[in-house]
């Protein structure tokens, strides 16, 4: 029951949200804006499940925003410019995605260097590297992607379930699979609890490290793979300061931050918040785009020191019972 | 003993060099200093100025690196107080101005201090909050618009002179001249040093770890409502949503080539700055050789890497294996 404490309030909340925007706003309970709420937020939600991982473990990844980007410039230059074919031009930008996280991996497994700073570096290469390739915005006509944009799934009331929500959905159910019932999952925990015990335990931390990051990357890139469905488009500033949401919507979700506590189930929760703050805000319409950041940034630090609380009291001794003196 | 560094400073004032040498190759005219209405011009002045801002923060960080921390939201807190003076500036005499400027600093390095301090928040996560919601706090400020104004007062911070030293620049030094003071002239820099080291053994011995904690986030405010005021005053206005953006980056980049670990510890105020200006005349370097700007990123990223494998205690390790076991 305590273990999933965090979860169940962060999930109570979003209730909680929902019925209110619902109570103000007649038309927010159907299926139309529930399904928009997935659509909206597929990218954030396919990166936040990588994000999940990595702060388990103990770790962050700060460089995700700047492999979306890179992705979506990737793939409009190799599909519009370059005539590959869509599906090659994902298979192959999926395989940089996870090079370049492997090598994130090693770079803090090997040289002992904080995960903070090293994918600080990426986020600087990354970004770097979609703006050498082109600093213009590209659409992208393949036919792949007008049918992808008109195929949905019609739920009643009118709301489209569309291919990019389905894979956020499938995403997460796959990520939750991974992490939960696992050997790796297992392991992701462990490395969160303590380096040093997981080590002495004979797991290989080295390895599982690497493929921690190499996931991060990897579902960035499927998150800039869905921006492009999402965008019809490539340039080289979209996903700026990604990163930042997504280690919220994490964080919200009550994943612990000093890792080796969370759950897949609670990313998914707090990716859901952070998209119906925006909802609210354009159902509102008098209400200012800003007001998103400075509710996400009051949420966050409510969940951190609620989370703070709990170890607080985790921690407290046990109450002594009256009337025994303790010798 | 003011000045006494705790490490060399030979490769960072080498580097520098090499860097203004290289200027000076790409363009002939780099070292040519004019003197026009009473202040001095040229592209060496033009670096120490350009670096201004990177370094004032730099100078803040520095210190909250050398107690373990780090602050995400100096970047975020340069837009606030940007955004602060410029609303303020037609309307209300100058003291006004930067008193409201400075106070929303230090009041913004309060909060990170109580966050990091006395909740006892891990510092990446608690200086997050206030970068994720400070930009949007200063785009109320603004309203969301950029703001411009006419003070004469306050624009001498960008384009004022002092003695024909830039504003800018004689502001950075005299920073840099009061904070060598305050913690090598007093005890405060062997205490900073000791809570970075080992905050616990600190504290059994007497020191006081939470207010060291505390001071070194509000001086970091500071030095960013400075930086704030700097960069608006110097295109006459406040962009909320650019100003200041990704500068955290550059001021912990600034800190890191200074040689100070990000582990805590021994630290060097000078060597800071003198990093601060290493970033600025590579930027300056890029732009003269007529490059796109884009390059800068990627070169960030290489010099982030290679200053990082140097400090990494791993590959220093590793190469002192490799030249024993070639003897």
């Amino acid at each position: 029951m305590n273990r999933l404490l965090p979860v169940l309030v962060t999930t109570a909340v979003f209730l909680v949200g929902f019925i209110i925007c619902s109570l103000q706003y007649p038309n927010f309970a159907s299926t139309r804006v529930v399904a928009n709420l997935l659509t909206d937020n597929a990218f954030l939600g396919i990166v936040a499940v990588g994000m999940t991982f990595v702060i388990i473990s103990g770790g962050i990844d700060l460089s995700v925003g700047s492999v979306i980007g890179f992705t979506t410039v990737f793939l409009a230059l190799a599909i519009e410019r370059h005539d590959v074919p869509p599906l090659v031009a994902f298979a192959l930008v999926l395989v940089i995605c996870a090079a370049f996280g492997a090598a994130m991996g090693a770079a803090i497994q090997y040289f002992d260097l904080p995960p903070f700073i090293v994918t600080l570096a990426g986020l600087f290469l990354a970004r770097g590297a979609s703006f050498l390739m082109s600093t213009e915005s590209i659409a992208i006509n393949a036919p792949l992607y007008s049918d992808i944009a008109g195929y949905a799934i019609r739920l009643p009331g009118g709301g489209r379930l569309t291919i990019i929500a389905l894979m956020m959905l499938a995403v997460f159910v796959a990520g939750g699979v991974l992490l939960h019932f696992t050997r790796f999952g297992t392991n992701v925990y462990a490395l969160g609890g303590s380096r040093a015990s997981t080590a002495l335990m004979g797991v290989r931390v080295g390895a599982t490290t690497i493929r921690i990051y190499m996931l991060s990357s990897v579902l960035a890139g499927l998150s800039g793979i869905v921006f492009t469905f999402y965008t019809s488009a490539g340039y080289s500033l979209s996903a700026v300061g990604v990163e930042l949401d997504t280690i919220a919507a994490v964080v919200i979700g009550g994943t612990m931050l000093t890792g080796g506590y969370g759950f897949v189930f609670g990313t998914f929760v707090g990716v859901l918040i952070q998209g119906l703050i925006q909802t609210y805000i354009t159902f509102d319409g008098s209400l200012s785009s800003w007001w998103t950041k400075i509710a996400t940034g009051v949420l966050l630090f409510a969940f951190i020191a609620f989370q703070q609380l709990l170890v607080v009291l985790a921690r407290r001794p046990p109450r002594r019972v009256a009337g025994v003196v303790p010798s | 003993m003011a000045l006494r560094l705790p490490r060399s400073g030979v490769p960072q004032v080498l580097a520098f060099l090499a860097i203004l040498a290289v200027n000076w190759m790409v363009s002939a005219q780099f070292f040519d200093i004019r003197f026009q209405d009473g202040r001095l011009f040229g592209s060496l002045i033009d670096v120490f100025n350009r670096g201004a801002p990177v370094a004032l923060l730099a100078i803040g960080m520095v210190l909250v690196i050398a107690t373990r921390g780090i602050d995400l939201s100096v970047g975020a807190v340069m837009a606030i107080c940007g955004a602060i003076a410029a609303t303020l500036a037609d309307t209300q005499p100058l003291p006004v101005v930067i008193a409201a400027a400075l106070g929303a600093g230090l009041l913004c390095g309060l909060w990170n201090g109580l966050l990091v301090a006395v909740l006892g928040i891990q510092p990446i996560i608690a200086t997050l909050i206030l970068m994720v919601a400070g930009r949007g706090i200063a785009q109320l400020i603004t309203e969301g618009r950029i703001v411009t104004f006419t003070s004469p007062d306050l624009a001498w911070f960008g384009g004022g002179s002092v003695l024909g030293v830039p504003a800018p620049v004689a502001i950075t030094f005299t920073v840099l001249v009061l904070t060598i003071l305050l913690v090598r002239r007093t005890a405060l820099g062997l205490m900073i040093e000791a809570t970075g080291g080992n905050a616990r053994a600190s504290a059994l011995a007497g020191v006081g770890t939470r207010v060291m904690t505390m001071a070194v986030y509000v001086w970091c405010g500071f030095c960013s409502a400075l930086a704030g005021i700097v960069a608006a005053a110097d295109i006459l206005g406040a962009d909320a949503n650019n100003s200041g953006l990704w500068l955290e980056l550059d001021a912990i980049l600034a800190v890191v080539i200074g040689g100070t670990s990000l582990f805590g510890g021994r630290f060097s105020v000078v060597l800071a700055v003198l990093g601060a200006l290493i970033i600025q005349a590579m930027n300056t370097g890029i732009l003269l050789s007529g490059y796109p700007p884009e390059f800068n990123l990627v070169v960030k990223a290489v010099v982030v890497l290679v200053v990082l494998l140097m400090q990494s205690p791993r590959f220093s390790g590793l190469a002192i294996l490799l030249s024993g076991a070639r003897k």
